[in-house]
C-alpha cells in the first residue's frame, strides 16, 4: 500500500537554530502513530513544519503527502489537501462564532475541490450530526471562537472541527495537556469514532494516558530532533514505567561508540 | 518571524481606491479666495434671502478672529484659505425633469452605485445626491411628501421652508462653535434638509451622497435634520472623491434636533479619497456633527464606518438635554498608509436619567495614526446619568499608532460612568490558525476584522451593512484578493 505520508531526512529550525535533525517517518492509510518524547525534543516543531507554519524553516529533506510535495504548498493548501492539526493552544477569534468560522473553512475546502459552497440547510444538518458525534454543546458553537472556553472546551472544539473537516491526516498535538480524565475520555472517544480505514492519525504526547484510549499501531520516540526508537504499542508502557532517561542514555552511549 | 508578518501585512494593506475617477461635467465656479464679496456672490448665486446672507457674513467676521485648532494629535500642513475655490456647481440648465439632467452626472452616480433613477433605485432608500457645491437630485421626494416628510436639498429648503430653516439653522452648532464651523457657516453651498413631522415614522431610509469632483475646491455642506415629537427617521451619509495629488478641504456641519419621544439614527459611510500610498493627496475632513436630544425620551444613534480622508478631525456629539434622553455612538475608524485620524465623540448629559453608550473601534495599518478622543460630561444638576464607553484599538503591523484620549467631567455624584479600553494586534498565531483550517491569509484578516468590527457593522442599516463590511476589507485588505 502507498504511504499517506513520507518524511525523508527532514531538517528544520527557527531563527537559525536547528531543531529537527533528520526525521524519517512513513505513515500508511489507516494507521495511528504516536510520537512521544521528552520536552524540547522537537515534537511541536514537527507538527508546525508539517502544517506549514512560516516561521519554521526547512533546511533539508522532503515531505510527501498523498503523492504531493508538501513543502511546495502554503499552509492553507496543506489543510485543504487534508492535513488537520488539533492545536495544543487553540487561539481565540473574538466576534466570529465557531459555526461561522467553520462555514468559511468548509467552503474553502470545497472550493479547492471544485465544489460549490454548502447550501445553508445542508451545512447546518451536517454540523448537527458532527455535534452529536463528538458530544459538544450547541451554545459553545454559537459563541466567539474559543473565547472564554475552558481548556477542555477548547480541545473538544478542536476535535469537533476535525469531525467537520474530515481530514486524511489528523495531528493531535498534546491534545491531552490540561484535560481532566473525563474530558480526556470524551476527546479520545470522539477521535476513535472518527477513525476510518483510509485516514491516519499522529498523536503527539508526553504521557501514556491518552494512548490508553487512542491505541497506536506504531510508537516513535523523538529525542533531540531525531526519531531514536520505533516499536509497537508495548513501548508506551515501558516509557511510562522507566521514563525517558534510559533512552537518552542509550542514545548518548551510542553516540560515544 | 517579523519579516513574514511584514510581508503579509504589505500584501493585505495595499488596497486601491476605486472611486478615484474624475467626471467630465461642465462646472460653474467662482475664483479662488475668500472675502466678503465672495460670500455675497455665493449668496446671490443661490438667490438667498437677506437674513441668510447676514448669517453668513456674521460667521465670516467671526471666523476672521479665530485660529485653526491645534490640540488634535494630527500633523496638518498649513492650509492657504485664499487658495481654495469656495463655490463649484455642475452646470445645469434649469432642469425640469429627470430626463434633462446632464447624462454625465447620471453616469457618475451610476458608477458610484447610486442610481438616481427611481425605477432603478434601491428599494426603500431615498437619495439626495450632492456634487461639489450643489444638490443634483433628490429621489422619492413626492412619495415622502405624502407622509409630510420633507427631504430636499438645503437650497430648496431655504426657498420652500424658510421658517423651519431659520428656526433651526445654527441652533445646535452655532457659527461661533469652532474654526471650521465658522468657515462652513460663511461659505456653505448646499446639503440636505430633513423634517419629519409629529408622529410620523419615515417610511424609507434617507440618504445623502456627497461627491467632490472639481479640482482645487473645498466642499462645505450642511445637513439639518429635525425629528418632531414621536417621529422616527434613519438617515445615511456616504461620500467619495476623485484621486488627486493635491489635498482638498471638506468642512461640513451636521445639525440634528430630536424632539420628545422621537428617534434619529444617523449612519455614515465615509470614504473620501485617503491619499496614495506615499501620503500624497487626499481629503482633509474637518467636520462638526452634533445632535440635540431636546425632548424627553428622545434618542439619537450615531453609527459610522470611516475608511477615507487623509486627515480626519471629527467628533459626532450629542447633547442629552431632555430627561430620559438616550444616545449611542458606534464607530469603526480605519487608517492605513499615511492617513491620520483624531476622532471620537462627546456625550453631554444635562437632563435627568439620561443614558449614553460609546463603542469605538479603531483599526490602524501602515504608517497611520489613529486617535480616539472622547468626552463624557455630566453637569451638576443632572441626576442619574449613565454612560458606558468601550474604546478598542486593533493594530496591523508595528509602524502605525493608536491612541486613546478619554475625558470625563462628572459634576454630579449620582452619575455612573464606565470606561473600558483595549489594544490588540492581529497575531501571527491567529492567522496561522485560520490558514490551518484552509483559510487564506487575506481572508483570515478579513474574518478577524469582521469579528472585531461586528458590533458596529450590525448597527448600520441592513442595506449598507454589507457595503460597509466590504469597504473595510477593501481599505485594509488589498482589495482582499
Amino acid at each position: 500500500m502507498e504511504n499517506l505520508l513520507t518524511i525523508k531526512d527532514l531538517h528544520a529550525g527557527i531563527d537559525g537554530k536547528e531543531i529537527l535533525k533528520g526525521i524519517n517517518l512513513e505513515i500508511k492509510p489507516g494507521e495511528v502513530h504516536a510520537i512521544m518524547g521528552p520536552n524540547g525534543a522537537g515534537k511541536s516543531t514537527l507538527s508546525a513544519v508539517l502544517t506549514g507554519r512560516e516561521c519554521f524553516h526547512v533546511t533539508k529533506g522532503e515531505i510527501w503527502f498523498n503523492g504531493k510535495n508538501l513543502l511546495d504548498m502554503p499552509a492553507e493548501d496543506r489543510a485543504r489537501e487534508g492535513i488537520f492539526l488539533s492545536f495544543q493552544y487553540p487561539v481565540e477569534i473574538p466576534g466570529i462564532s465557531t459555526v461561522n468560522f467553520l462555514k468559511t473553512a468548509v467552503n474553502e475546502h470545497r472550493k479547492y475541490q471544485g465544489l460549490p459552497p454548502y447550501p445553508a440547510g445542508e451545512f447546518l444538518k451536517m454540523i448537527r450530526e458532527k455535534m452529536e458525534l463528538v458530544n459538544i454543546d450547541s451554545h459553545l458553537l454559537n459563541r466567539s471562537l474559543n473565547e472564554g472556553f475552558s481548556g477542555g472546551e477548547k480541545k473538544k472544539n478542536e476535535i469537533f472541527q476535525m469531525a467537520v473537516l474530515e481530514p486524511k491526516l489528523a495531528i493531535l498535538d498534546e491534545t491531552d495537556s490540561g484535560l481532566d480524565i473525563d474530558a480526556l475520555r470524551i476527546v479520545a472517544h470522539g477521535v476513535n469514532r472518527l477513525k476510518r480505514p483510509d485516514n491516519s492519525t499522529i498523536v503527539i504526547t508526553h504521557y501514556q494516558r491518552l494512548l490508553d484510549y487512542i491505541v497506536p499501531d506504531v510508537v516513535h520516540v523523538l529525542y533531540d530532533g531525531r526519531i531514536v526508537k520505533t516499536a509497537g504499542k508495548e513501548l508506551v508502557a515501558e516509557l511510562e514505567k522507566n521514563g525517558y532517561d534510559w533512552i537518552k542514555q542509550e542514545v548518548e552511549s551510542h553516540g560515544k561508540n | 518571524m517579523a519579516k513574514e508578518q511584514d510581508e503579509i501585512l504589505n500584501e493585505v494593506t495595499e488596497g486601491e481606491y476605486k472611486y478615484g475617477f474624475v467626471s467630465n461635467v461642465k462646472t460653474d465656479t467662482i475664483g479662488k479666495g475668500l472675502n466678503e464679496s465672495v460670500i455675497r456672490l455665493i449668496s446671490e448665486k443661490k438667490g438667498e434671502p437677506e437674513w441668510l446672507l447676514e448669517f453668513r457674513l456674521k460667521a465670516y467676521r467671526h471666523w476672521l478672529t479665530m485660529k485653526m485648532p491645534t490640540w488634535a494629535k494630527l500633523k496638518i500642513p498649513p492650509i492657504d484659505y485664499q487658495d481654495i475655490v469656495y463655490y463649484a456647481a455642475p452646470k445645469q440648465e434649469a432642469k425640469k425633469s429627470w430626463d434633462e439632467v446632464d447624462p454625465e452626472l447620471k453616469a457618475t452616480f451610476d458608477k458610484l452605485g447610486i442610481p438616481l433613477d427611481e425605477q432603478k433605485a434601491l428599494a426603500g432608500v431615498a437619495v439626495d445626491a450632492v456634487m461639489d457645491s450643489v444638490s443634483v437630485k433628490t429621489t422619492f421626494k413626492e412619495t415622502l411628501a405624502e407622509r409630510g416628510v420633507i427631504f430636499c436639498s438645503f437650497s430648496e429648503a431655504v426657498k420652500n421652508h424658510p421658517d423651519l430653516v431659520k428656526r433651526y439653522l445654527g441652533s445646535v452648532v452655532p457659527y461661533t462653535d469652532n474654526f471650521f464651523a465658522a468657515l462652513n457657516s460663511a461659505v456653505f453651498s448646499d446639503g440636505s434638509f430633513v423634517y419629519i413631522p409629529k408622529g410620523v415614522r419615515c417610511p424609507m431610509e434617507l440618504s445623502t451622497y456627497f461627491r467632490i469632483n472639481a479640482a482645487n475646491t473645498g466642499q462645505f455642506e450642511r445637513t439639518l435634520i429635525v425629528a418632531d415629537d414621536d417621529s422616527f427617521v434613519s438617515y445615511l451619509e456616504g461620500c467619495t472623491a476623485p484621486q488627486r495629488d493635491e489635498n482638498q478641504l471638506h468642512a461640513a456641519i451636521v445639525e440634528i434636533v430630536v424632539e420628545k419621544n422621537a428617534e434619529v439614527k444617523y449612519s455614515t459611510v465615509q470614504n473620501w479619497y485617503p491619499g496614495d500610498k506615499e501620503g500624497r493627496g487626499g481629503i482633509y475632513n474637518f467636520v462638526t456633527k452634533r445632535g440635540l436630544c431636546r425632548g424627553e425620551n428622545s434618542k439619537l444613534i450615531w453609527a459610522q464606518v470611516e475608511t477615507g480622508s487623509a486627515i480626519t478631525w471629527k467628533y459626532p456629539s450629542t447633547i442629552l438635554k431632555g430627561d430620559g434622553a438616550v444616545s449611542e455612538f458606534y464607530s469603526v475608524a480605519v487608517t492605513n498608509n499615511y492617513q491620520q485620524a483624531d476622532t471620537g465623540t462627546k456625550m453631554i448629559h444635562i437632563g435627568n436619567n439620561t443614558r449614553s453608550r460609546i463603542v469605538s473601534k479603531g483599526i490602524s495599518a501602515g504608517y497611520s495614526s489613529n486617535s480616539y478622543r472622547g468626552k463624557v460630561k455630566v453637569v451638576k444638576s443632572c441626576q442619574n446619568a449613565r454612560n458606558f464607553s468601550q474604546c478598542d484599538s486593533l493594530l496591523l503591523g508595528d509602524k502605525c499608532g493608536a491612541h486613546t484620549f478619554p475625558y470625563l467631567e462628572v459634576a454630579n455624584p449620582t452619575a455612573q460612568v464606565e470606561h473600558e479600553a483595549t489594544t490588540s494586534k492581529i497575531g501571527e498565531d491567529q492567522i496561522f490558525y485560520c490558514n490551518q483550517r484552509g483559510i487564506s491569509t487575506e481572508d483570515a484578516i478579513g474574518l478577524i476584522i469582521k469579528g472585531y468590527a461586528g458590533d458596529v457593522i450590525n448597527k448600520m442599516p441592513m442595506e449598507f451593512a454589507v457595503e460597509a463590511q466590504k469597504l473595510l476589507q477593501i481599505s485594509l485588505a488589498g482589495s482582499v484578493g
